[in-house]
């Protein structure tokens, strides 16, 4: 056991993964030698060496083409992209060839390739590299999207990820990278991947968040309590293929509903819970269901950073406004 | 490289050659009779006129054990990687027996157990897949190498330079062959390309290559066993540029009037199959009744067996579409361990 943050509860799932499969290599641009622009990868290379935890040029949309061509092999790459921003050269291989794979040969070959990123903003940085694009993903049949938002999380989903036998879109959130620390234990034991995570029980309603909000919705969650209102809040974790179960179960048991997610507003995974909601819990369901998330813009440079990202205010706002709906 | 390889091809590799090339054209003018017929839908790309490159080269290789990876233009490719014609044709029908169960159609062909790794609908799209396949390869300490077919315009795409980087930065097991037929749809290759001879635009990634005459089924195998040998044995990529030209029009919805009948009259007087068959019957080894009655045969297999395979095939079931997308009942996904 010992204590860990995000990123390195990451470095350990992958070590621990390179450890046991000899067919898992690591693909990506300074993650060797460098240790990653972010750490994720650091002393990987040294303990595995250059054949296992490869420095490739820059060149993204090559990186996972060649993913899906290892994985013809029986190898199991995973990339590292250095941010959300950088994968957009990516979405042409991972549209046309790593989600068609099983498709393409009626299930003899797979895709088992994680695509690896950090992504979501609150490290002041500009437009490419604080985005939270997840829902581009999401579109595409073939594929799982995961987002961890703790260290054990992040340990035990990236493990899943790697054994899945279909492409991964493993998305990391960066300011969340160094938040928190937890007690891991290195056993290699994955958590489920097409679930979510009930993180606290509730009954007057229901808050619905991924990644790095989910510690801004724990915290309206806690204000609310004071309040004497009983909210569950539910880590999605999966936003590929979703876990509408839990999520239907849950709202069934409050009939109110915020969904709380840093991505832009329209066609974001938040408004495909809405719509799942209006098709099979509009019976049970008390007040409209709210959504708190980024707006429709370019992602902002740090002075104009706090009004892009949600905060606790918005989402108590939200509630009050599901909570007071006659 | 080695000196011992034989370039030459045997009097009867050459007869048989002239057999394949034969079927593979009245395989491809079948299915352009069979689309008019409506019988096979979506698109249809035919291989006429370029068979020499694909026969000529893959005869050097181990054809069902090296790894062949190319465009939409793919019938022929999966056909020599071993494909059985019947199930290619019954694809191309759209029928339950198909190569890919009838879901994939002419330009996604796939043949997992003949290493036949796919055609592809996105030009420059089996760049980096073809590099990702030579290094697995590489890293399995396998000793077959990757084949890609691809044509001239696929040479513009950034694939195309992102790869030759890392195969030789690498020195991945990859023979590229680019089928330079001249046209990219109905753009001339000098309308769209600053460097016209592809053959030159790889010696920036200081990989060697050779421009030979993709008509002539001798030559190609000739070049196809040295470039082969040159990367079977370790020495990294190798690209073979082959002049070719095809018959038809890019696709079957393709007029095929941006070309000059003139032009179409000259590539025709050098047809691959003519011209070995000629050779041949100049050297006493051949007489035009022998190549009239292997023609018949041809013809009469294509009609009694491959046609009527595809015919009497039944159509894949509708429960189809929904599979083959993620795993199903899958223990991973619920985080067992392997």
């Amino acid at each position: 056991m010992s204590e860990t943050n995000l990123v390195e509860a990451v470095n350990k799932a992958l070590a621990w993964e390179l450890d046991h499969d000899k067919d898992v290599v690591l693909l990506g641009e300074d993650i060797g030698l460098n240790g990653g622009v972010f750490r994720a990868t650091d002393g990987l290379q040294s303990k595995f060496g250059e054949q296992r935890v490869i420095d490739t040029p820059l060149a993204e949309t090559l990186i996972v083409g060649m993913a899906v061509g290892l994985a013809s092999q029986g190898i199991r790459a995973v990339v590292e992209i250095q941010f959300m921003g950088f994968i957009y050269s990516t979405i042409d291989n991972m549209i046309s060839h790593a989600t068609r794979m099983r498709n393409r040969t009626r299930g003899r070959l797979t895709c088992p390739m994680v695509l690896r990123a950090p992504y979501g903003g609150g490290i002041h940085a500009p437009e490419h590299h604080s985005e939270s694009t997840e829902a581009i993903f999401a579109h595409m049949p073939g594929i799982r999207v995961v987002i961890p938002s703790s260290p054990l999380r992040a340990y035990g989903l990236l493990l899943a990820s790697i054994r899945d036998p279909d492409p991964v879109v493993f998305l990391e959130p960066k300011r969340i990278y160094r938040l928190q620390k937890e007690s891991i234990e290195e056993a290699g034991v994955a958590l489920p991947l097409d679930v979510c995570f009930t993180l606290r029980e509730g009954d007057d309603i229901t808050l619905v968040s991924w990644g790095a909000m989910v510690h801004e919705t724990l915290q309206a969650a806690e204000k609310l309590a004071e309040q004497n209102i009983s909210a569950e809040v539910i880590d999605v974790a999966t936003i590929k293929p979703l876990d509408m179960k839990t999520i239907l179960a849950s709202v069934e048991k409050t009939g109110r509903c915020v969904i709380v997610h840093e991505a832009a507003r329209t066609c974001g995974v938040g408004s495909e819970i809405a719509a799942q909601l209006a098709e099979f819990g509009l019976t049970f369901l008390l007040a409209p269901v709210q959504r708190v998330s980024g707006y429709d813009t370019i992602m902002p440079l740090y002075r104009l950073e706090n009004y892009y990202m949600p905060s606790v205010e918005q989402i108590l706002s939200a509630a009050n406004a599901a909570l007071e709906y006659a | 490289m080695s000196n011992l390889k034989n370039t030459q091809l045997s009097l009867e590799s050459k007869k048989r050659l002239l057999k394949e090339m034969l079927f593979g054209r009245r395989f491809e003018e079948r299915c352009y009779e069979a689309y008019v017929e409506r019988k096979i839908g979506g698109f249809l790309h035919l291989y006429s006129g370029e068979e020499a490159c694909a026969y000529g080269i893959l005869d050097a290789a181990r054809p069902g054990n090296d790894y062949v990876i190319t465009s939409y233009r793919d019938h022929i490719h999966a056909i020599k990687s071993g494909t059985d014609p019947k199930r290619l044709m019954a694809e191309l029908y759209g029928k339950v027996t198909g190569c890919c169960k009838g879901l994939g159609g002419s330009m996604h062909i796939f043949d997992v157990d003949k290493h036949f790794m796919g055609g592809y609908a996105l030009v420059g799209g089996p760049f980096p897949l073809a590099a990702g396949i030579a290094k697995g390869i590489q890293m399995k300490k396998g000793e077959q190498i990757c084949i890609c077919f691809l044509g001239d315009a696929a040479n513009n795409q950034g694939t195309f330079h992102e790869s030759l980087n890392m195969a030789k930065l690498w020195n991945l097991p990859v023979l590229y062959v680019c089928e330079n037929n001249l046209y990219g749809i109905g753009t001339r290759i000098d309308r769209s390309t600053a460097v016209v001879d592809q053959y030159k635009r790889v010696s920036g990634y200081n990989i060697p290559s050779r421009q030979v005459d993709g008509q002539d089924i001798e030559k190609v195998y000739a070049a196809a066993v040295e470039a082969i040998d040159y990367v079977r044995s370790g020495n990294g990529p190798y690209f073979l540029e082959l002049m070719t030209y095809r018959y038809r029009g890019h696709s079957m919805s393709d007029s095929n009037a941006y070309r000059s009948k003139s032009e179409e009259r000259i590539w025709g007087k050098r047809d691959p199959i003519i011209t070995l068959r000629d050779r041949l019957i100049e050297a006493g080894e051949f007489s035009q009744e022998e190549y009239q009655t292997m023609d018949a045969e041809i013809l009469d297999e294509i009609e009694s067996e491959v046609i009527k395979f595809a015919e009497e095939s039944p159509e894949p079931p509708k429960e189809m579409l929904a599979k083959y997308v993620l795993a199903e009942n899958d223990p991973y996904v619920t985080g067992g361990r392997r």
